[in-house]
């Protein structure tokens, strides 16, 4: 498997429209290698939902100095009265710079943060629900587990890890779910048998129409490959694509990020676009005004033109089709990416360069 | 001496509340049968939520969200697609009956988090019953127990009235008979009802029950009638009853009738007199609007369209006094802001339904 996913994938806090309020932290400890937890107190308000996610605004160094940014992370679980928050977050060497500032926080450390929004409702009312995380993509499925278990809801989750030790609330869910939580180590156990799941969702699922009251329910959130080879499985055996749902938070690719040049010749715009920031707030940067708006890969209003590229697009994005992806005509800024050719490809060590065409 | 510890009595809560909220994790009727169609949606407002009703190919009932996800544009405006799917009116996007969006025009995909609620639905008794609160809390056996809408050994129809109050006073009125002497003097009101005994007890099944027996009275004109439809010529003297049946949130079955006097009705033996129930159930709109699905059923002359449709016109003449009377109080409520209620005796039937429904809103951490 890849890297875990990282989530928080969104532009400087200066192009946010969600307010944020000042929070405090009162809890700061991890609970995973790499994994910190951290709790928020804040203004009371509707507590998060299961699938909800929030705002927090981080400081990151870069190449102008500190800058405030906003990043999204899934609650994980949040107090009844809505004061407290609390998220969990992977600190990785590639990380944009929200992983570091998320692992510096400690109790009484200032903060801010926006209410819970949500981007990956929980439909309630199916039959089986199957949530399926890789790595840190288990942020955006405990409160999913928690909210069903307690409800007798018929639910199984499967965790996916490199190893043991990064296993962010493993024990919470095994004393949650029993033998309903599996928990697949690839250092241990070997690769994760996608295929054996998904036999088993379209079994749960009877008579196929996943749509109808009964049917079953995937939810994923975890790294490209792991959400690519479900949504392929799963169009494989006739599933209905209604029934699949996936948080992307668009941060995690076919490829590891490195830097690349990004021109769009119209308007004399060249640029470099760091390994920490995304293409569409490098284009901003450079003076580009590009319309976007959810900053996760799904609106598509972010699309633009592919002229051409030096390298190979890395599409995160869940806007495109697979056909349209394949095309390479075009790419959604917000999460896509270009790498470099491998050299087991024919790549011959150049940077990669995309060259971009405003409509 | 005893040892028994006295509970503390509960907080008041807001039994006496003039606006009634309504819970929200309960069986309402959203329509009758009949209204729910494969043609094309129904916009109704069941609990303060809009919902777009309508039928699958298969003929089963769904209830989704008013509101298309994507700029909320009402879909009961839209079309109904493939065998089970809605098209918002707007820009196309198509929901199934489950509220997944499995269209979106002028894009390849579907963006994986365009959804709309989809509500439990059942449909029983002649009605189509939504669950506007947690759907995994929705059990279908609480569906409250109307079987005489649809047995066969009763016959009836009803009708619905667009109440523009609080829910909880068409309840009130319902619990509370006495006001027919009153309300519906020319109907089925007679003095002796309010000097009448009544009881009022909370069964086991949490339902309550409010029995009133009026013994030897002459029949009040709606009653002579229906009596005379089964023994033409009748003359005399009855017993009448009123036996109120509540169950939670907002369903009263009233078991009505009259028998000659010393036939033996109070005692069990109903077979000389004339049995009706009065089937109501009331779907909180808004705080200040009501759906009221009501329905008269009666095991006698059950081939007789005449009289269902005698008794439907009948009944509908009274409550229309009903409806004058509940939209005048609540106006009268709300212009008087700064006024209370207090009770009477005679609310005792009231007083158990509210606070069963302030125990339901405690329960969803509402009160
Ligand atoms: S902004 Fe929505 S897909 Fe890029
Ligand atoms: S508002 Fe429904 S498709 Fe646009
Ligand atoms: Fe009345």
């Amino acid at each position: 498997m890849s890297a875990p996913a990282l989530p928080g994938a969104v532009g400087p806090a200066g192009a946010t429209t969600t307010a944020v309020r000042p929070a405090r932290v009162v809890e700061a400890r991890d609970v995973a290698d790499g994994v910190r937890r951290v709790v928020l107190e804040h203004a009371p308000g509707r507590p998060a939902e299961p699938g909800a996610h929030l705002q927090l605004v981080v400081h990151v160094d870069g190449p102008g100095g500190r800058r405030r940014e906003v990043r999204s992370y899934s609650v994980v679980d949040a107090s009844p009265d809505g004061t407290r928050s609390a998220i969990s977050v992977l600190l990785t060497p590639t990380s944009r710079g929200g992983g570091r500032y998320v692992h510096s926080l400690s109790a009484g450390d200032d903060v801010e943060c926006s209410a819970p929004l949500q981007g990956f409702p929980l439909r309630l009312g199916a039959g089986r629900y199957h949530l399926v995380a890789g790595g840190i993509g288990i942020t955006a499925l405990v409160a999913m587990a928690r909210h069903l278990a307690a409800r007798g809801a018929d639910v199984v989750l499967d965790h996916v890890v490199r190893t043991r030790s990064r296993a962010a609330y493993a024990d919470d869910l095994a004393a949650l779910l029993g033998d309903r939580y599996r928990l697949h180590v690839d250092d241990e156990h070997g690769a994760f048998d996608v295929g054996a799941l998904l036999d088993e969702v379209a079994a749960a699922d009877g008579d196929g129409e996943g749509a109808v009251p009964g049917g079953a329910e995937a939810y994923v959130c975890g790294p490209i490959r792991l959400m690519d080879a479900v949504r392929r499985g799963w169009e494989a055996r006739g599933l209905p694509a209604s029934t699949l749902r996936f948080e992307t938070f668009g941060s995690s690719g076919w490829y590891a990020p490195q830097p690349f040049t990004a021109c769009i010749p119209e308007i004399g715009l060249r640029t470099t676009v760091g390994p920490d920031t995304t293409l569409l707030e490098a284009l901003q940067r450079a003076g580009a005004d590009l319309m976007y708006d959810c900053r996760k890969g799904e609106c598509g209003l972010c699309r633009i033109d592919v002229a051409s590229v030096r390298g190979v697009l890395d599409h995160r994005d869940v806007f495109l089709s697979r056909r349209q992806q394949e095309a390479g005509t075009s790419m959604c800024v917000c999460v896509s990416r270009v790498a470099a050719l491998p050299a087991a490809q024919g790549g011959d060590g150049q940077p990669a360069e995309l060259v971009l065409r405003l409509p | 001496m005893t040892d028994v510890q006295a509970e503390p009595l509960a907080a008041p809560g807001q039994v006496n509340a003039k606006i009634f909220p309504f819970p929200l994790n309960a069986w309402y009727v959203a329509a009758w049968d009949h209204e729910v169609t494969s043609k094309k949606p129904l916009a109704r407002t069941v609990a303060g939520q809009p919902m777009a009703l309508y039928r699958t190919a298969d003929g089963r009932p769904v209830a989704l969200a008013d509101a298309c996800w994507h700029r909320l544009a009402p879909l009961s405006m839209g079309k109904l697609v493939g065998r089970d799917g809605i098209q918002c009116p707007y820009h196309g996007l198509q929901y199934n009956s489950a509220g997944r969006c499995t269209k979106m025009p002028a894009q390849e995909t579907v963006n994986p988090s365009a959804l709309v609620t989809s509500y439990p639905v059942e449909q029983r008794y002649r009605y189509v019953w939504v669950w506007p609160g947690d759907p995994l809390l929705a059990d279908p056996a609480s569906i409250p127990d109307m079987h005489q809408m649809d047995s066969p050994e009763w016959a009836g129809d009803g009708l619905t009235i667009e109440a523009p109050c609080n829910y909880q006073l068409v309840l009130d009125n319902l619990m509370d008979l006495t006001h027919e002497e009153f309300v519906h003097h020319s109907s089925i009101g007679q003095e002796e009802l309010s000097e009448s005994d009544f009881t009022t007890r909370r069964e086991a099944d949490g339902s309550v029950t409010v029995t009133r027996w009026i013994r030897d009275v002459t029949p009040p004109p709606f009653w002579l009638k229906n009596i005379r439809d089964r023994f033409p010529g009748f003359e005399g003297r009855v017993d009448r009853w009123q036996i109120i049946h509540y169950y939670a949130p907002s369903t009263i079955c009233i078991d009505v009738g009259v028998a000659p006097t010393g036939t033996g009705a109070p005692e069990g033996d109903r077979s000389q007199g004339v049995n009706g129930y009065v089937m109501n159930t009331i779907t909180p709109e808004t705080e200040r609007s009501s759906h009221y699905f009501w329905a008269f059923m009666r095991n006698y002359r059950l081939d007789s369209q005449l009289i269902t449709t005698q008794l439907r016109e009948g009944v509908h003449g009274v409550f229309g006094e009903d409806e004058a009377m509940l939209a005048a109080q609540q106006r009268a409520i709300d212009a008087n802001p700064g006024k209370e209620f207090y009770s009477l005796n005679i609310d005792a039937g009231g007083m158990w339904v509210r606070r069963i429904l302030d125990e339901m809103l405690r329960a969803e951490g509402r009160a």
